[in-house]
């Protein structure tokens, strides 16, 4: 249950963030989230109602996007995704697979934001 | 009213992959090897590293621990019976230790003097998973009073590991441990991942631990 922290840390870098665009309205804030990253989406939506709350953020959208876990299998010589949390084996070939390359990313994509004010021409 | 989207690609633990890329620096630099402890509450943590730093030190080595906990320095003060420097973390309701913590709790040590620094993180086999402390090994524990299945149930953890230990191997037969199994899931999980099985108590395979902590010190 770590999920508050890490969604302060996503409230701290949007923020910092809109330093840059200062009449704008975060509409949606967008994640990429590794199969492996043990947060669990449920309780980072619960989490970012509440630290979203009198931020810049509040009434934003947040849009999870979970990532399959992704291994190199060296027999195939390829990048296979794992069906299974529970067998990090190569679905193709059984063969265990041990190098990782995705699932365990925890970061944020991009932002939609609106501006408040009409932009003058 | 303009709609926007304002790419970021930015990670969610910056901060602390950041802090823990500087430690990590730190302690390489200081030829110091760091373990990164992580269980649940009660695998017997506590009780391994203190036969741990208690052989290391009769064996010559310069070790110190940093233990997590959410409140009390009971297990600080256990550990420095074995005469090692010690320091409790306390996170005060934080569920996992952070590269934060680590650093400011390093304050007045000299790194170039140990060969070894423990870190004990908070007994709990989820949130440790997301915070790297700049250690070097990730040593995932599992006590023969829990069950085979932990690291098919806590697969982020096990999978992130770089070494396994089943504990408390002396009350295996008592609990009805089945050990081929117990391997067979943590290899499932973490293929080809280096497994020892101890008991702090007896003493049972502490001494190919000690090798293993030698070799990855020598290897560094």
């Amino acid at each position: 249950m770590h999920e508050l922290s890490i969604v302060s840390s996503i409230v701290d870098s949007v923020t910092e963030t809109l330093a840059s665009y200062p009449n704008a309205r975060v509409k949606e804030v967008r994640l990429r989230v590794g199969a492996l990253a043990s947060v669990v989406e449920d309780s980072l939506q619960f989490c970012f109602g509440i630290a979203t709350e009198d931020t810049p953020l509040q009434g934003s959208r947040l849009v999870v996007k979970i990532l399959p876990v992704t291994m190199h299998c060296d027999h195939c010589a390829q990048d296979v995704e794992i069906a299974s949390l529970q067998s990090f084996r190569c679905p193709r070939c059984g063969e265990p697979v041990s190098d990782l390359r995705q699932g365990r990313e925890l970061e944020i994509e991009s932002i939609e934001i609106e501006d408040e004010v009409e932009e003058k021409v | 009213m303009t709609t926007r989207i304002v790419e970021l690609r930015q990670g969610i633990l910056k901060k602390n992959d950041e802090l823990a890329r500087g430690l990590r620096g730190q302690f390489e630099s200081a030829g110091v090897l760091v373990l990164n402890l992580v269980s649940s509450p009660g695998t017997g943590k506590t009780t391994f590293l203190e036969r741990t730093l208690r052989e290391l030190r009769s064996g010559g080595a310069k070790a110190a621990a940093l233990v997590g906990d959410l409140e009390t320095d009971n297990d600080a003060r256990r550990l420095a019976a074995s005469g090692a420097p010690v320091r409790q973390i306390n996170t005060h309701g934080i569920c996992h230790l952070e590269a934060e913590m680590v650093g400011k709790h390093l304050d007045g040590w000299n790194l170039a003097d140990l060969d070894y620094l423990f870190i004990e993180n908070v007994g709990n086999l989820v949130c440790p998973s997301s915070y790297d402390l700049g250690e070097k090994i990730r040593v995932a524990l599992l006590s023969v009073t829990e069950g085979e299945d932990k690291p098919l149930k806590y697969p982020t953890l096990f999978n992130s590991a770089d070494a396994a230990v089943i504990t408390k191997v002396d009350l295996a037969e008592p609990c009805g441990f089945d050990r081929t199994t117990a391997l067979k899931n943590i290899n499932e999980i973490r293929p080809g991942i280096r497994i020892f099985e101890v008991s702090a108590k007896t003493g049972a395979g502490m001494a190919e631990w000690l090798t293993y902590l030698a070799d990855s010190r020598s290897t560094r």
